[in-house]
């Protein structure tokens, strides 16, 4: 089974996370940048599937420069090789513009299966898979908090908002996976070791057949006109527990008119 | 005026909280016309509460394959419905589904979307908080009509009768849109609590609630108040509540009139799910937890002592 993970490098979420004055992207260096957590539980299901049924696990990122280093790290996990699109014209680019270079990406990798995150920490837009499947005409399993694979057929599990639903589909298929599906792995020492003499082939927008006009801000097709940083919520009274906080947590509901 | 196309989020036979304010909003830039996709019967049910918010028009479009996969089927009916009545805008509830819908949407338009909108202007500017609740982004789709997800909880729903259309939609749905079977769907016992992401309280019990017995307590004080359960990503992990209650970065958003934290030490990943709530009050044993740089009212304070003396407090006043 061909498996491509997608991983995208997002700003730590347990960091203050800022938009640059200038442009209104991500400010890359207010703080620290991570594989976008979900993602590694992507990767950790393809190693999964690639343990029981073979085949090639590669990892396909779009950002800049700096998110190399991601893609070392999500290679230590175990994936065997990785594509990086990495051109100057993606700064700024939508989720549709997103869509149009990874299913182009993923285009010339012809996989069986693609994994990636239910949604990434920082746009949180939570669109990728489906609109990846739209444009290449495949199935979507959205969600997953369990997968299955028999052969070309897949089902998954996953939470709604009344209870949960199996849904199933045959490959070649984008499946987007929850953080309750696995527990991923650390790199080990030989994994990280590896990690420094698997393939990563880098890709220009120009190579995937898309005009540089088409994506970045040039392509856009939402922009940000403005942002601010919202006030930082003051805390308001603090009271000890001394034998009454439970009567005077009620006085202040009622005042609220919450009681 | 123009149509604004609202896709109607239900269950149940009963017309969500976020449909109402999106109507709401709605009646601001256009005429609101509500698009409800599902299966056969569908639509009859929820007629009345959506004419009483102002929906001139519903649009019903009701087809067993609407219910029997996942959203392409339900994209590909309102594509062909925004090229047919042209709107001013599309607006699509921020949850799972609506967000998924608008996707697909987005990309067979060409058209620029917007998620996690909590308001947006006449002349198309929404606004969007990001980063766990510490950035406003005002924004707008320069590409195509305005296409936004509206978060729950963004406004006060006002109703605005309306005598209602209804227009039945013809469902053709081609094979290509019928990839992702749905093969089971098992609805969970809800009870009468109302729905984490609609409710204007939520009481949340952390890691310091201690075992899932003890959560017994969150649901007493929560149900004295007319509210929801959530849970923070520690009690969930170890097992005290199930994950659908998960409020913060990888769970819920949420942004009630009244959140309860118990137990919970305020992480930036969970004040991700309710920084935007709009009276914030914590019980912690630690007087340090990052929870109280929130918090409108704060105790601090052991939560089996505090709480209990709570519920039995507002007993007593009831
Ligand atoms: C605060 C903020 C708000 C934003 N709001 C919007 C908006 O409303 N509308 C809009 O069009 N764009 C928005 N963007 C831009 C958008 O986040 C990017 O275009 C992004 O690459 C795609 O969206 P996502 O990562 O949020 O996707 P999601 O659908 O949340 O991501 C799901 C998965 O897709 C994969 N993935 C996503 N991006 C990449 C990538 N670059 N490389 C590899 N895999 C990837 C990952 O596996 C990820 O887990 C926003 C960005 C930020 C920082
Ligand atoms: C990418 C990512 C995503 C995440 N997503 C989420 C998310 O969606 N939601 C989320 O909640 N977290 C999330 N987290 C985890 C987050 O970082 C915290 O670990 C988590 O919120 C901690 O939960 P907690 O406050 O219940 O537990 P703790 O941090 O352990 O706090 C427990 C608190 O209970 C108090 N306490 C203990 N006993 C008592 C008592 N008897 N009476 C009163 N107080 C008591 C303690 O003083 C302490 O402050 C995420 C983390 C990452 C890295």
């Amino acid at each position: 089974m061909n498996i491509v993970v997608l991983v995208k490098q997002v700003p730590d979420s347990s960091a203050e996370r800022s938009l640059r004055a200038g442009d209104n992207t991500v400010d890359r260096g207010s703080a620290s940048n991570v594989i976008n957590e979900m993602d590694e539980y992507a990767i950790e299901e393809a190693l999964r599937v690639q343990a029981a049924h073979g085949g090639e696990v590669t990892i396909l990122t779009m950002g800049p420069q700096g998110a190399s280093e991601s893609i070392r790290k999500a290679l230590s996990m175990g994936p065997d090789r990785a594509v990086h699109v990495l051109d100057e014209a993606l700064h700024g680019s939508c989720a549709v513009a997103t869509s149009k270079v990874l299913a182009a990406a993923l285009g010339t990798l012809n996989p069986d299966l693609v994994l990636c995150g239910a949604e990434a920490t920082d746009g949180r837009v939570q669109v990728m898979a489906h609109m990846l499947a739209e444009r290449l005409g495949i199935a979507a399993l959205t969600g997953a908090r369990k997968l299955t694979v028999d052969g070309a057929s897949l089902t998954i599990e996953r939470q709604t908002e009344e209870g949960f639903e199996v849904v199933a589909a045959s490959t070649p298929a984008v499946v987007s996976v929850w953080d309750t599906i696995n527990e991923p792995r650390y790199p080990s020492f030989k994994g990280i070791m590896a990690a420094k003499k698997k393939p990563v082939q880098t890709l220009s927008v120009a190579d995937l057949g898309i005009a540089a006009s088409e994506v970045g801000f040039a392509g856009a097709s939402s922009v940000v006109v403005q942002h601010s940083k919202r006030p930082p919520r003051s805390g308001g009274r603090k009271v000890a527990d001394e034998g009454d906080g439970g009567v005077k947590l009620v006085e202040f509901l009622a005042s609220e008119k919450f009681v | 005026m123009a149509e604004v196309l609202v896709v109607v989020e239900h269950s149940g036979g009963e017309v969500k909280k976020v449909t109402l304010e999106m109507l709401t909003l709605a009646r601001e830039l256009g005429t609101p016309a509500a698009v409800v996709l599902g299966g056969p019967g569908v639509a009859a049910p929820l007629t009345e509460k959506l004419g009483e918010f102002g929906a001139a028009t519903v649009y019903a479009a009701e087809s067993e394959d609407l219910d029997g996969f996942l959203v392409a089927p339900k994209a590909a009916v309102l594509a062909g419905l925004v090229r047919s009545v042209q709107p001013a805008a599309v607006l699509l509830g921020s949850t799972q589904e609506g967000k998924e819908i608008a996707g697909r949407l987005a990309v067979k338009l060409d058209n620029g979307l917007l998620t996690d909108v909590s308001g947006l202007d006449a002349d198309g500017v929404a606004t969007q908080v990001v980063f766990a609740g510490s950035t406003i982004v005002k924004s707008r789709v320069t590409r195509g009509l305005p296409l936004v997800t509206v978060r729950p909880n963004s406004l006060t729903p006002t109703p605005a009768p309306a005598s209602v259309r209804v227009s039945a939609v013809d469902v053709v749905v081609e094979q290509s849109a019928k990839l992702a079977r749905v093969l089971e769907r098992k609805v969970e016992p809800k009870g009468a609590r109302p729905e984490l992401t609609e409710a204007s309280v939520v009481v949340s019990g952390g890691r310091g609630v201690g075992s899932g017995d003890n959560f017994k307590l969150v649901e007493e004080l929560a149900d004295l108040l007319g509210g929801a359960v959530g849970a923070s990503r520690a009690a969930v992990d170890s097992g005290f509540y199930p994950h659908q209650f998960q409020v913060g970065q990888t769970g819920k958003t949420v942004s009630p009139q009244l959140y309860v934290a118990l137990g919970i030490s305020g992480a930036i990943q969970h004040r991700a799910g309710m920084q935007t709530s709009k009276t914030i009050v914590a019980v912690n044993k630690d007087a340090e937890a990052p929870i109280f740089e929130l918090a409108d009212y704060g105790v601090v304070g052991d939560l089996f002592k505090v709480v209990p003396q709570a519920t039995e407090e507002i007993r007593k006043r009831k």
